[in-house]
């Protein structure tokens, strides 16, 4: 790659007032994505807590079951839709072009128009609490029969804003992934082959290409299913010769890939990372790479196994079970790759890497029960209790949560040329760990013995559990704590990083931190490997932090 | 697929020209599924009803949208003269062509319309009803965004020397319009054919 010491640059500083505007800078465009997903986040768990404040006593006490209802439901959209998927793309945003060393994305306009998308989604979202009606109160999922009944009988009700807020948040996903996919075919820099791109932006690509090819399903699925609330008709109401399946089916074969739109980027967090802490080449880099691809073609035929429970015919059963334990052997490669990488290497417990580490262990235990309820007869036991819950939490957030923290944590440096404060880092670091195995395992326990999800009371023999899940859950939200005011303190005050402070191989190591607002002054050209710790670039010293 | 590297005062815009064939072919591919997912419910929602059509209606009128079929997939040859003839830069054959073009779109919708209004039963008469109106709807709306995106083309190309070197926003109109067509024929063959 270039010399590192490129002193051309042109420092032209992004003023402040930009990220609060119409701004084409996908560098802006990443900050905003980054900090809007995250307020939603904060508002995502709050509703968390005031759920799992309910479940501390297994009568019903805080709220009422309908709001509890819309609780969940909105608890569920909002992390999924507004934090898990925006805060990735801010992450893509500002790490592709530089990665592959263009100096913006393909379209810089749709870029900003498919960001703006998403606030309007969110204070669609919140609006709907004002409703007559109150919010969605189907679940994410948003099932029909439950979610075409209305029985406020208003024309705009919480489950049509519902609707809305994902058709609009839909629109936003093809923009970027459109976006995306071009920019990485088109407009990588001479000399930047496919098998020179850096594992996140093969993750990226491989997510992506899912969120093209799949989310149109749910966009059609959410058409008919409005068309089925606000004008009567008969897609999914079983009622009238509808086939409420059909809804899973298109449901399902989006949202069971969105899962690894989501954990996707996740994976080339951790192979960014791992590598620059362990000082290490990352192993099987081209292996890895693929896997991503791999993780995506065989994603896209697992969708049945949520459905195990559906009238689901047995020979579509056996199928589904078969392809969704497949999905464990690319996984597992990239596992296996990410030990391998720190075998034997020098490890620096920095905070980005504690959170890929804390991050890699809960996504082998989310592995570990994925593949449990793979298996059909399993499946059909745990169907619709807390096991289902843990495992998707050990998924979202034990896997994907860290790893975004870890890879703000990483590229903090790079985005304001400032070093966040370590110690504080650590600190939230430990209390996310301790606060989510505390919150989630819990609901593995309870789940086996059948403790029902969504159902606002509980037999009193699952309240020891569920205390100690709701004693994580209000740890884990005084964990944002540190972490927010580590951000803002350091962004405004933080002693300034050269372009480089973890001596990590990238492209986007090689520009000023923060980058000049079009990135290269003079466009790359690539010769090097990814990855190449070792024998180009050592860290000796562990006060790295000063260079 | 490489770009060599682009002088130093790279605006954005000059990227944009760039990439619109891929990105819009792109988008296209994504779009298709939403018809997709249209179309597989609907053969679902067929293949399981015992009773398609509402009593008193045997099917749909088929000569009608036969019709119908005829003109889109003319407008489909006709927008492909009309690009080779920007390409060979004859831009007053491509006027007249694109225009052509434009005309049986809108004549399309227009035996669209009558259709909906002749039509012996609602959206609400279950399935059948349901999957007609969305499905036609849905095309009509494209077809009426295909108008509108060649109206735009044709209102750029009135401004002198814009069109000169070929311009690619007119291949993806042109390239939507062939999208339109394809989608309509399967449509086609689905609820009037089977």
């Amino acid at each position: 790659m270039t010399n590192i010491a490129d002193s051309n640059q042109a420092h032209s500083k992004t003023h402040w007032r930009e990220y609060f505007g119409f701004s084409t800078d996908h560098k802006v465009i990443g900050v905003q994505y980054l900090v809007t997903s995250f307020i939603f986040f904060l508002i995502g768990g709050l509703l968390a807590m005031i759920v799992r404040a309910e479940l501390l006593t297994p009568q019903l006490d805080v709220v009422n079951r309908s709001l509890y209802n819309g609780l969940f439901t909105m608890h569920g959209t909002i992390m999924i839709f507004l934090w898990i998927f925006p805060a990735n793309l801010g992450l893509a945003n500002y790490l592709v072009p530089l990665m592959i060393g263009a100096r913006d994305m393909a379209f810089p306009k749709l870029n900003a128009i498919a960001f703006w998308q998403i606030p309007i989604v969110g204070i669609l979202l919140l609006l709907s609490f004002f409703l007559p009606s109150g919010t969605a109160q189907a679940g994410w999922w948003s099932y029909p029969p439950v979610s075409i009944q209305n029985p406020s009988g208003h024309l705009i009700n919480g489950e049509f804003v519902w609707l809305l807020a994902i058709a609009i948040s839909g629109v936003s996903s093809i923009m970027g992934g459109v976006n995306f996919v071009t920019t990485i075919i088109q407009m990588r820099a001479p000399g930047m082959t496919y098998f020179k791109m850096p594992v996140y932006v093969w993750t990226i690509f491989s997510a992506q290409l899912l969120q093209l090819f799949c989310l149109p399903a749910l966009t059609g699925a959410a058409i008919m299913l409005l068309f089925d609330l606000s004008f009567g008709t008969d897609f999914f109401s079983p009622f009238k010769n509808g086939d409420p399946i059909i809804y899973q089916h298109l449901f399902w074969f989006y949202s069971h890939p969105a899962v690894y739109v989501m954990a996707l980027p996740a994976f080339g967090v951790f192979s960014e990372v791992i590598p620059a802490f362990a000082r290490k080449p990352l192993f099987g880099y081209k292996v890895v790479a693929v896997s991503s691809f791999i993780i995506a073609i065989v994603g896209t035929f697992v969708w049945a196994h949520h459905m195990f429970a559906s009238a689901t015919p047995n020979w579509m059963r056996i199928f589904f079970m078969a392809s969704t334990m497949l999905v464990a052997v690319p996984t597992g490669v990239k596992v296996f790759a990410w030990v391998a990488t720190l075998w034997k290497g020098k490890l620096h417990l920095d905070t980005p890497m504690l959170f890929c580490l804390g991050g890699i262990v809960m996504f082998l235990f989310a592995g570990i029960t994925g593949v449990m309820m793979a298996s059909a007869p399993f499946d059909i036991h745990v169907n619709n209790t807390y096991f289902v819950v843990g495992h998707f939490h050990y998924v979202v957030f034990g896997t994907v949560t860290m790893a975004i923290y870890g890879g703000i944590y990483f590229w903090f440096p790079k985005i304001t040329g400032r070093m966040y404060i370590e110690s504080w880092g650590k600190i939230h670091f430990w209390l996310t760990f301790l606060g989510a195995n505390l919150n989630f395992f819990p609901m593995h326990p309870v789940g086996l013995q059948g403790m029902l999800r969504r159902v606002s009371s509980y037999d009193p023999q699952y309240t020891g559990w569920n205390i100690v899940a709701s004693l994580g859950a209000f740890l884990l939200g005084m964990s944002t704590l540190p972490f927010v005011a580590n951000i803002i303190s350091s962004w405004l005050r933080g002693h300034k990083v050269g372009n480089n402070p973890w001596l990590a191989s990238g492209l986007e190591w090689t520009v000023s931190s923060p980058p000049p607002v079009e990135n290269f002054a003079e466009i790359p050209i690539v010769t090097r490997e990814p990855y190449d710790y070792g024998e180009q670039i050592s860290r000796v010293n562990s006060d790295l932090h000063s260079i | 697929m490489q770009q060599p590297s682009r002088s130093t005062n790279n605006s954005h815009q000059e990227a944009h020209q760039d990439h619109l064939p891929l990105g819009f072919l792109i988008f296209l591919l994504s779009e298709s599924i939403v018809f997709v997912s249209f179309f597989v419910t609907y053969a679902i929602l067929r293949l399981k009803s015992p009773h398609w059509f509402p009593d008193g209606v045997t099917g749909l009128d088929v000569s009608k949208a036969a019709l119908n079929t005829a003109i889109l997939i003319f407008s489909s040859v006709i927008i492909h003269f009309a690009e080779s003839a920007l390409k060979a830069g004859k831009v007053i054959t491509f006027r007249r062509l694109w225009l052509f073009t434009v005309a049986l779109g809108i004549i399309f919708l227009f035996g669209q319309a009558l259709e909906w209004k002749d039509m012996p039963f609602g959206i609400n008469a279950g399935p059948v009803g349901a999957t007609f109106y969305l499905l036609t709807g849905f095309h009509g709306l494209h077809v009426l965004a295909g108008v509108i995106l060649l109206l735009i083309m044709y209102i750029r190309s009135l401004a002198p020397g814009n069109y000169e070197a070929g311009h690619s926003g007119v291949s993806a109109a042109s390239l939507f319009w062939h999208f339109v067509d394809i989608i309509w024929i399967i449509l086609f063959l689905l609820l009037y054919i089977w």
